[in-house]
């Protein structure tokens, strides 16, 4: 029973590291970079609810206007930063990725001061218990929303326009361009999902933890790009399989009390591990270079 | 659309595609030089020369991937000349490629469907939400990407992914692909590169068919002497980026110069 709970706690937890490597995954399969900013988007949003709840007081507005919030900072992100170095070093656009994440965290701490905010409105409180099994709310809340974000967006994927257009791109841009596909506008609707799940992402932090700090994304973050790595970068599916696997590998290591110290050693060797035996990830494909 | 540029020769036949000394300039490199091309309405031209002749940069100028150092180009009359290719391709110009360049994680189907994607109106506020529109419009990509499937006979293999489809089949996928965007022009790079002779055979029998069918003007590279002999009715030979000649097919093959220039002295 108690692994049970422990398998329960690790899918959701596993479920928001999925939602946030989604937001990697397929940034860097259509616009194919890596952007550190990601994780801080979280953040921002985190912020975004505050402040909402401030001025306005309900939980369910506040997620909104982060994620509205959020979407429109993506898309700022994207055309200020990222659109001017199309076709530059991956290099250079990555350095320039970890330079808006350092522009985040430094703006939030200036606005926000470094002490942590303690949105309580956000938090879910209160457990159901099945039996011997007690789980909480909260969990429950990821677990679904991780469902229902995962299912959304794999029909959005495989039966819209855009989603196709999203797959043609990732392949191929050039041949997606001679098609008539605006790729631009496709890195843009891009940008634009990947940062409203970021936000979703935020809040199902915040009602776990109501604690709110400039550095709240670079954790979560981090260790959803190891679960993107690991279920293959660019792959959506691989995405979802990574982040859940990383969820479930943290919560078993937690409740071991020998390797509990050791959790995020644990959580990385599981990237190295996968990069050693399949060095394009879980469902990753390999490229072949063609001599 | 109403386009009141439109360019007619002396016998009153609209011209579809007209080039106006289009040079392109790689530093020292003059890879396309003056080169002036004339394609009338419903016409099947063929552009050949020796390797590196520059016939698929032409291609490239004309898709707007690369912009001219000198020169302009007109569809229909409608100067294009610097447009970015998304903008080319709705305009009306649309390419298959040398090497294939298919989406691979996408089935046969999707491949066509991507290319109706600016034929069917439908905005992604709609798809998000799946208001009536957007079921609407995804019936209509897939029956339109099913009829085009069905003119190159490959909808047997609609829900195939593309990369398992055999060599000649992508071929034909490609074409499909590129009618799907509805150009005024097709631009068919080495449609016949890599095909054994009933494969030739047969993708000449579909160029035949869909000039007849959509009334389609098509603009192709071949090194299969074949087929250019067999289908093209006009050619304009490259040489090092210049016009070595151009013209009626049978008189242009018998060219003393051309000849020279293909197999040497």
């Amino acid at each position: 029973m108690d692994f049970l709970v422990t398998l329960i706690n690790g899918l959701s937890s596993g479920g928001t590291y999925a939602i946030i490597a989604l937001g990697y995954t397929m940034v860097y399969g259509i616009a194919k970079m890596l952007n550190f900013a990601h994780g801080d988007i979280i953040m921002v949003g985190g912020y975004a609810m505050y402040v909402t709840l401030m001025a306005m007081g309900h939980p369910v507005i506040a997620v909104c206007a982060a994620a509205v919030f959020c979407m429109i900072l993506g898309i700022v992100i994207e055309k200020v930063a990222y659109k001017p170095l199309r076709g530059a070093s991956p290099l250079a656009v990555l350095i320039t990725a970890i330079g808006v994440s350092f522009l985040l965290q430094s703006l939030a701490q200036i606005i926000f001061g470094s002490s942590p905010k303690m949105p309580l409105k956000l938090q879910i409180s209160g457990a159901v218990t099945i039996g011997a099994m007690r789980i909480d709310y909260s969990t429950i809340l990821t677990l679904a929303v991780t469902v229902i974000i995962m299912v959304a967006l794999s029909v959005f994927v495989k039966y819209s326009k855009t989603g196709r257009a999203m797959v043609a791109v990732s392949e191929d841009r050039d041949a997606a361009l001679l098609m008539g596909i605006n790729t631009n506008r496709i890195i843009t609707i891009t940008f634009a999902i990947g940062s409203v799940l970021a936000a979703v992402a935020g809040y199902l932090m915040l009602c776990k933890a109501p604690s709110l700090s400039n550095t709240l994304g670079s954790m979560p973050g981090i260790k959803a790009f190891t679960a993107a790595v690991i279920g293959g970068i660019g792959s959506i599916p691989g995405a979802m399989v990574g982040g859940l696997l990383l969820g479930v590998v943290e919560c078993i290591s937690y409740s071991i009390p020998a390797l509990a110290p050791f959790t995020d050693a644990v959580e990385f060797s599981i990237l190295i591990i996968v990069l050693l035996v399949k060095p394009s990830g879980i469902l990753g494909k390999m490229r072949r270079e063609k001599v | 659309m109403a386009n009141d540029n439109k360019l007619y020769d002396s016998d009153g036949r609209e011209i579809v595609l007209k080039t106006d000394q289009l040079c392109i300039q790689f530093g020292g490199l003059k890879a396309v030089d003056h080169v002036n091309l004339e394609i009338k309405k419903g016409e099947l031209y063929g552009l050949i020369g020796p390797n590196g002749a520059g016939k698929t940069t032409v291609f490239n100028l004309l898709t707007g991937v690369y912009k001219p150092t000198s020169g302009r180009f007109y569809l229909c009359g409608e100067d294009l000349t610097g447009k970015p290719p998304a903008e080319v391709n709705k305009k009306g110009i649309a390419r298959t490629f040398q090497n294939i360049r298919l989406f691979n994680n996408l089935t046969v189907i999707e491949n066509v469907m991507v290319g109706l994607s600016n034929q069917i109106p439908c905005s992604i506020f709609e798809s998000v939400f799946r208001l009536p529109r957007h079921r609407k419009s995804e019936r209509e990509y897939y029956e339109r990407a099913l009829e085009l499937l069905k003119v190159f006979k490959l909808d047997e293999y609609k829900d195939h992914l593309a990369s398992n489809l055999p060599y000649g089949k992508q071929r034909k996928l490609e074409i499909a692909r590129a009618m799907a965007t509805n150009p005024t022009l097709l631009l068919l790079d080495e449609p016949a590169a890599g095909m054994n002779p009933n494969e030739t055979q047969e993708l000449m029998d579909d160029i035949t068919f869909i000039r007849k069918e959509f009334g389609m003007t098509i603009l192709l590279i071949e090194h299969d002497m074949r087929l250019v002999s067999g289908i093209c009715e006009k050619l304009t030979v490259l040489n090092f980026g210049t016009e070595l000649a151009k013209g009626d097919t049978a008189e242009v093959l018998n060219d003393p110069e051309v000849i020279k220039a293909y197999i040497g002295e």
